[in-house]
């Protein structure tokens, strides 16, 4: 059985709606990414996950409970963390983990125990009566971490949990991620940081409260299979960007950093083509050659055909 | 019921941490008692007072040293024109003036009736009723003792026995002394306005951090967390009116009249319903600016003005007086001036401490039911 399976889900504010007709399923012990912009619905999503607002249309089953008809139940089942790292300031770490060991429900042995493996896990060791207040922002971040999971949830969501932190921080953080996912605990996790993406197992991309590709990461990047992307580094990527946009061959352009992405269409045309072509018209050309599609690709081409399609 | 008490705990290392918090909760209603309590005073003491003494014999000096002796006047000086008193009128060197015309002493040792004159400024109505009333009753007392003196040597003849002598008596607060009327009026403003912004502030506060919808997520309904989080205010807000109380009877001589066991269950229930007013304005705001002001608002205003505190009820227009059903420190206040001036029974304040349980019951369950649609 899945970990959790979403049918049609749907939430409506008034006229606007947020979430609309979104099915997905996550496997269990999966790292399961959610990706969009900001306001793509990402969160009103996980809030429905976590019984925390009522689907309008549509059912979810999390952990094989129907969240919209018994969301009290569901909370046992899930750890959630959120890109604010709901911690009391004023609470030392130790406080915090009694805390939230008490609104779950831990015993005294139970939590004893969880203690000991959340100072192990966020490295708090010897910071027990440190105010959270006074942590750094990756050891509150594990702190959060492993707060949400002090009672052992099989399912855990974290909605943009490393916004803010050093990467340093981020890439220790996704190291437990990884931990916990070994261990059989599924994750759901937003983010905006595509190369935090690239470490999920499968990915969702959300547009305008549309799912517009769901798969693994060589899954998504399928749609540009037939349409090869041809990185440019020019002295003035602006106007190398008109120039390329002015060939009948390259579909569409856009700028990475100071290098240029063109997607050709199928067919393509040779690196060397397109750097005797801008060289012809004056530029100063760097190295261009034939790339593999990055999820910033695929997310910038899945954006963009949602809104065409919109359009149309 | 673990859950209650880890979110109490937590309230409370919160509290303790947050000693500037925790100061204002427990000594500022107490501070502001001694300021408000000798400032707001409705006693007029040390009246400025101007004689124009025309007769200057010693009956005449004798009516000054009344209004001096009285402890009610200063004298602000002696004048013999009448343009010179209207002059200290006008400045304010003068409150009152009082005018003995010519053949003052000769008419009161004769027996007669003289007619003395006291001019009170009357931009302050209050002050001005209270200069009256003092000067009237130490001329009444002059008055006695001149006709007697007077008697003594010839009584005047057809004196007329008064038929009916009124002697008021004032029970409870024989001296009028303002502070006992005021004070249980501070006593009910302070402590709902401590505990409506610091139940709301509280609650805000996590809203404004985020914590409350990590709370949210876990398996803890809205009344244990609710219960929870107000328990330590409940406490510290009760042990905030003690030290207000103990203040008062301190500082203000606030007799105890009757049980304490009454007083306290009038303050529990009246800090219930600050409570529920308290979590009533974080269900509607966002920021801890908006929810003090708009605890500010509901407890300070109503409190201050339509609660008896001052005013008395019975004569606002009746709109004003329909409002006031709603303000729980009207009945607050009925109970605890009952009980701490007349010692009144429980039993006699039913009504009272029933209207306030309506009240917090009523706010309580308002509060719950916009806490469950935030919850939709």
């Amino acid at each position: 059985m899945n970990a959790i399976e979403v049918r049609h889900l749907t939430r409506r504010f008034g006229v606007f709606t947020a979430v609309d007709d979104v099915s997905f399923d996550v496997a269990q012990g999966e790292i399961f990414g959610f990706l969009g912009s900001n306001g793509a619905g990402k969160s009103t999503t996980i809030r429905m996950l976590c019984g925390l607002l009522r689907p309008t249309a549509g059912t979810a089953l999390v952990g094989g409970i129907d969240v919209g008809r018994d969301p009290e139940r569901v909370k046992r089942r899930i750890g959630y963390m959120s890109q604010r790292f709901s911690l009391y300031e004023l609470l030392t770490v130790d406080q915090n983990i009694s805390f939230f060991g008490g609104i779950y429900g831990l015993d005294r042995d139970r939590l004893a125990r969880r203690r000991e493996f959340v100072l192990e896990m966020a490295g708090l060791r010897g910071r027990e009566t440190t105010l959270a207040r006074d942590l750094s922002g990756g050891w509150r971040q594990r702190l959060a971490l492993g707060c949400a999971v002090l009672h052992e949830p099989p399912i855990l969501f974290l909605d943009e949990p490393t916004g803010g932190v050093d990467p340093l921080s981020r890439r220790q953080f996704w190291r437990l991620i990884d931990t916990l996912s070994e261990s059989g605990v599924t994750v759901l996790v937003t983010t905006h940081y595509l190369d935090e993406a690239e470490r999920c197992h499968r990915v969702a991309l959300i547009h305008a409260g549309r799912l517009a590709t769901i798969g693994t990461i060589p899954d998504v990047k399928q749609i540009f299979a037939s349409r090869p992307i041809v990185e440019v580094r020019a002295d003035r990527p602006i106007e190398a960007m008109t120039a390329l946009d002015g060939m009948a061959e390259v579909e569409k352009t856009s700028l990475f950093g100071t290098a240029v992405h063109a997607v050709l269409r199928s067919g393509g045309l040779a690196p060397d083509v397109i750097r005797t072509r801008l060289v012809a018209r004056g530029l100063v050309v760097g190295p261009v050659e034939q790339v593999e599609p990055s999820l910033e690709d695929v997310f910038l081409d899945v954006v963009d055909r949602a809104q065409a399609g919109d359009a149309a | 019921m673990t859950s209650v008490i880890a979110v109490a705990r937590k309230e409370l290392r919160q509290i303790v941490r947050d000693r500037r918090t925790l100061m204002i909760l427990a000594f500022v209603p107490a501070f502001f008692l001694l300021v408000f309590g000798y400032a707001l005073n409705f006693d007029v003491r040390n009246i400025a007072l101007a004689v124009e003494d025309r007769d200057g014999t010693s009956e005449s000096r004798a009516l000054i040293s009344a209004f001096v002796n009285s402890g009610y006047f200063n004298l602000a000086g002696v004048v013999h024109d009448p343009r010179a008193a209207e002059w200290m009128l006008d400045r304010n060197q003068a409150r009152a003036v009082l005018v003995i015309p010519e053949g003052f002493g000769r008419t009161v040792t004769t027996g007669g009736t003289a007619p003395v004159q006291v001019i009170v400024n009357g931009d302050n109505a209050n002050t001005a009723t209270a200069v009256v009333g003092y000067a009237t009753s130490i001329l009444q007392t002059a008055s006695a003792e001149f006709s007697g003196r007077a008697g003594l040597w010839a009584p005047p003849a057809g004196a007329v026995p008064q038929p009916v002598s009124v002697e008021p008596r004032i029970w409870y607060n024989p001296e009028l002394r303002s502070a006992l009327f005021l004070v249980p009026g501070l006593i009910a403003y302070l402590t709902m306005l401590m505990s409506v912004t610091s139940t709301a502030l509280s609650i805000v506060r996590e809203k404004e951090s985020g914590t409350i919808e990590q709370v949210r997520m876990a398996p803890v309904g809205t009344f244990p967390f609710i219960l929870g989080k107000t328990a330590p205010y409940f406490g510290i807000s009760l042990v905030s009116a003690a030290l207000v109380f103990l203040a008062a009877q301190l500082l203000f001589g606030l007799p105890m009249r009757g049980s304490w066991l009454t007083l306290g269950a009038a303050f529990s229930v009246y800090l219930l319903g600050a409570l529920a007013t308290g979590l009533l304005v974080s269900t509607i705001a966002e920021t801890q600016q908006v929810a003090f002001q708009i605890a500010l608002l509901v407890s300070l205003l109503p409190t201050l003005m339509l609660s008896g505190f001052i005013f008395p009820i019975a004569s606002m227009p009746e709109f004003l007086q329909a409002i006031t059903r709603v303000v729980p420190a009207r009945y607050f206040l009925v109970a605890l001036r009952g009980i701490v001036l007349k010692g009144t029974a429980a039993s006699h304040l039913l009504p009272e401490l029933g209207a306030l349980a309506i009240y917090a019951a009523a706010v309580l369950g308002l509060a719950s039911l916009r806490l469950a649609k935030d919850r939709a």
